[in-house]
């Protein structure tokens, strides 16, 4: 190829790339200015924190479900994980457990339980999409067999357990800066680490990786395995902003932890996303769920709209793409 | 039919791909035509049959100006365009296949199957092909799709048939058998225009050439009136002295050593060894079990039986991790498949296997990542504006050298190749053929298979003859003849 031809491959790919990178910036900018405009308290400060508390459960489920999708697999069973080691917690901290070693205790619950997903993938050769659907109803039906259909309550008067949902730490809500910190973590895994880099390589076609020496099954495995953690830590958070583990919780959380995912730019495919691209996603469904509140708009017209968003979302991606 | 295209200019982007090439086709000729990748060939016959538009130029058919729109209706004028990737839907019957898109229906929309059959049944014939229809197209050999891509195009009554590499995948018998149904389509009146790398093909089935070069029509000639020197040199645009560059080998100890290996249903008993500095050519028909053989030896498949020894001592390899720990790198034979992200960047390609180099603490060093490949981009002379190209975008050659520079990144002990040139044209052959021999240089111990057989003469030190999963016989470089080699790889003695 001569250096002209070159130059031009060169730009072009620059500027996809830029357009890539920036379209769920622009998508939840966008949606800000017309939210703000239709309703100006939506910017006051508090509004804005109330908003990164709200997006905290969808973030962190959302985090674990876009490694997840960029080895391309799907995991249906975050709901049921949070669901289930919610009132696993619960149970324990009414028996008697120190609250914050029971958050602990629900983490790697959630963990063996999302190990439990990678190992039916990977060494059960399962299908993720079917494997995590057959969980989804076992954890679900676990969790009422557990509750006998009832909400836990009395979950004592523990000040820092009830600070992890509700608490605000130099006036910013807890929820959100675990949130936040969640996501430097996860960036740093995601794009400084080798992990992360198996992880898009399998995304990205998984007989090269294995050939190159991946340990696919062990990647899988450990991510599947983050995912359910990241749900049980979630689910800690309703569990403290509630008061009480609800037998239903984190129903049709998996969609939402889709959509932002998807909406971020991350291809269903695998090995093509960022995590930042989820975060920002995780902000326009807050955003909209919160500025449709806000204007008044009925629950049932929401989902309507957020469906609709969604369609657009991803059909602009598709034009940008072709 | 003639076909006529003068003056054909295009341009993607400001990539000017094609300035001012011509090419004739008369009725009943197979016209090779021939060209470096890159060179425009793939984007002339797109531009004959309507998938691109040219810029500027003249077609005409019979006499008679005509430009198509789109493939499908160069399809319903007569021209067809078998494509390298074959157009096979595997889950479907190959009457299905042979049906897509073109189905006969009763009037209430009911498919008669048995017409449909009948006229399968007659082209089949025609071809001499003994094909279930039945079959699922999957279950067929490549060979056999691509006699199923044939049929289908001479049912649309096709006139000129554009072939793509027709052979790259193809056994040997299967090539001889190709080439008895291009000659009974020759005399039929039906043109070929035939697009492969292969020179001894071109010479032994073609009646005239077009030598392709940058985008421009070098050359047009009659095939008895030009060899095998001189179509190399109009190609690449400067005298190749020799297509194999030359090296005195050093051979050292014994690295790598199979024992009585046996994989079941693929290879038997297999048991050959390779010195550092040596080149071991593994060759043998399509189907004879080389490419099984190569994936258990580097755990990519369990062996059933069998010892591996590395520098003089018995070890295992479970998986391909371990295969890599212990100094091995293994191009597979299906760059695309097995060896590239091809949506991933260049650097994300050569990095993957090296990642644990360039992260000291866990975290991945960039600086030195982009240092260490960019020494391989210029090493392996990949041509790129940019580390950050994906692989999707680069030639053939280039591909397959940043899947070589991946694993020489390991500072590999052993080096599996299996087919390392299928695809790459002459220039980029020549260059990884080079390479090779650096690496021996340095004490790298080669196993290439390949199934072309002056490569397997050229390059090797020694040689292995595989037949049905079976090693039929070693042979000397300075032993061996292509009709040994057929000999062994053909069950004779």
């Amino acid at each position: 190829m001569k250096t002209e031809q070159l130059q031009t491959e060169q730009k072009r790919i620059h500027f996809d790339g830029v357009m890539q990178k920036l379209g769920p910036f622009l998508g939840l900018f966008i949606l800000v200015i017309i939210v703000s405009i239709l309703n100006p308290s939506f910017l006051e400060p508090l509004n804005i924190l109330n908003l990164l508390r709200q997006v905290a459960i969808n973030g962190l489920i959302a985090f674990g479900m876009t490694f997840v999708i960029l080895t391309g697999g799907i995991d249906l069973s975050v709901g049921a994980i949070l669901a289930l080691s919610s009132a696993l917690v619960a149970g324990m901290i009414v028996s008697g457990v120190d609250p914050v070693l029971a958050i602990i205790l629900g983490c790697i619950i959630g963990a063996v339980l999302g190990m439990i997903n990678g190992l039916l993938i990977t060494k059960g050769k399962m299908a993720p999409f079917i494997a995590t659907l057959a969980t989804m109803t076992v954890f679900r039906g676990l969790t009422l067999v557990y509750t006998d259909g009832n909400p836990i309550t009395g979950l004592g008067t523990n000040y820092g357990f009830q600070m992890f949902g509700r608490g605000y730490f130099l006036g910013i809500p807890v929820p959100a800066i675990t949130m936040v910190l969640a996501f430097v973590i996860l960036w740093v895994l995601l794009h400084k680490t080798p992990f992360g880099r198996r992880t898009y390589a399998i995304g990205g076609n998984e007989k090269a990786a294995l050939i190159s020496g991946i340990k696919v099954t062990r990647v899988k495995v450990m991510i599947y395995s983050l995912a359910g953690l990241l749900s049980a830590l979630a689910g800690a958070i309703l569990t403290s902003r509630l008061h009480s583990a609800q037998p239903t919780a984190g129903e049709s959380y998996e969609l939402d932890a889709i959509a932002a995912v998807v909406l971020g730019g991350t291809s269903l495919s695998g090995g093509r996303g960022r995590i930042v691209g989820t975060l920002i996603g995780v902000l326009i469904i807050g955003t909209l769920n919160n500025g449709l509140n806000l204007l008044g708009v009925s629950s049932f017209y929401q989902l309507v709209v957020k469906g609709i968003v969604i369609l657009i979302a991803v059909l602009l991606d598709r034009k940008k793409s072709a | 039919m003639q076909i006529e295209m003068k003056d054909i200019h295009k341009t993607f982007g400001k990539n000017q791909v094609l300035s001012g090439v011509s090419f004739q086709l008369m009725p009943g000729e197979v016209h090779a035509l021939m060209g470096e990748n890159g060179a425009g060939k793939s984007t002339l016959m797109n531009i004959l049959t309507g998938l691109h538009k040219a810029d500027k130029g003249q077609i005409s058919i019979n006499g008679n100006e005509t430009y198509f729109s789109n493939p499908k209706e160069a399809e319903q004028h007569g021209i067809a365009f078998i494509h390298q990737e074959l157009n096979i839907w595997p889950e479907m019957t190959v009457l299905e296949n042979l049906f897509i898109g073109k189905e006969i229906s009763s009037k209430l929309g009911v498919l008669q199957t048995r017409k449909m059959k009948a006229l399968a049944k007659e082209q089949f014939d025609k071809l001499s092909v003994s094909l279930s229809l039945d079959q699922e197209a999957g279950e067929c050999s490549v060979g056999q799709q691509q006699m199923i891509e044939i049929a289908k195009a001479l049912m649309t009554n096709a006139e000129v048939i554009i072939m793509d590499e027709p052979t790259a995948a193809l056994t040997e018998r299967e090539i001889s058998k190709l080439f008895e149904v291009i000659t009974a389509l020759k005399k039929n009146g039906v043109s070929i225009v035939y697009i492969s790398h292969r020179m001894e093909e071109i010479f032994a089935i073609c009646d005239r050439i077009t030598i392709m070069r940058d985008g421009k029509t070098v050359d047009t000639t009659n095939i008895s009136e030009t060899d095998f020197d001189e179509v190399v040199k109009k190609m690449v645009g400067r005298e190749l002295t020799e297509r194999y560059p030359k090296r005195t080998p050093s051979l050292g100890d014994k690295v790598f050593e199979v024992k009585n290996a046996s994989v079941k249903g693929s290879f038997e008993d297999v048991s050959f060894y390779v010195r550092s500095g040596e080149i071991v050519g593994v060759s043998g028909l399509m189907g004879a079990g080389r490419t099984e053989m190569m994936r258990a030896l580097f755990g990519v498949d369990r062996l059933d039986t069998g010892e591996i020894w590395i520098a003089g001592k018995k070890t295992a390899i479970k998986n391909p991790q371990e295969a890599v720990k212990k100094g091995l790198g293994f191009i597979t034979e299906n760059r695309k498949d097995e060896g590239l992200l091809l949506d991933t960047s260049i650097r994300e390609n050569i990095a993957l296997p090296n990642l644990s180099s360039f992260s000291p603490k866990g975290l991945i060093d960039h600086k030195r990542e982009a240092e260490f490949v960019d020494l391989l981009i210029k090493r392996l002379t990949i041509k790129t504006a940019s580390p950050e190209t994906h692989a999707r975008h680069l030639s053939g050659g280039n591909q397959q050298k940043v899947v070589i520079a991946k694993w020489i990144g390991i500072g590999p002990k052993v080096l599996i190749l299996d087919e390392p040139t299928r695809g790459v044209d002459v220039g980029a052959k020549r260059e990884i053929y080079t390479l090779m021999n650096e690496l021996t240089e340095r004490g790298v111990a080669i196993i290439m298979v390949s199934s072309e057989l002056p490569e397997i003469l050229g390059m090797s030190d020694r040689i292995i003859v595989v037949h049905e999963g079976r090693i039929s016989g070693e042979i000397h470089a300075r032993e061996a003849t292509q009709e040994r080699i057929m000999t062994l790889a053909t069950g004779g003695r």
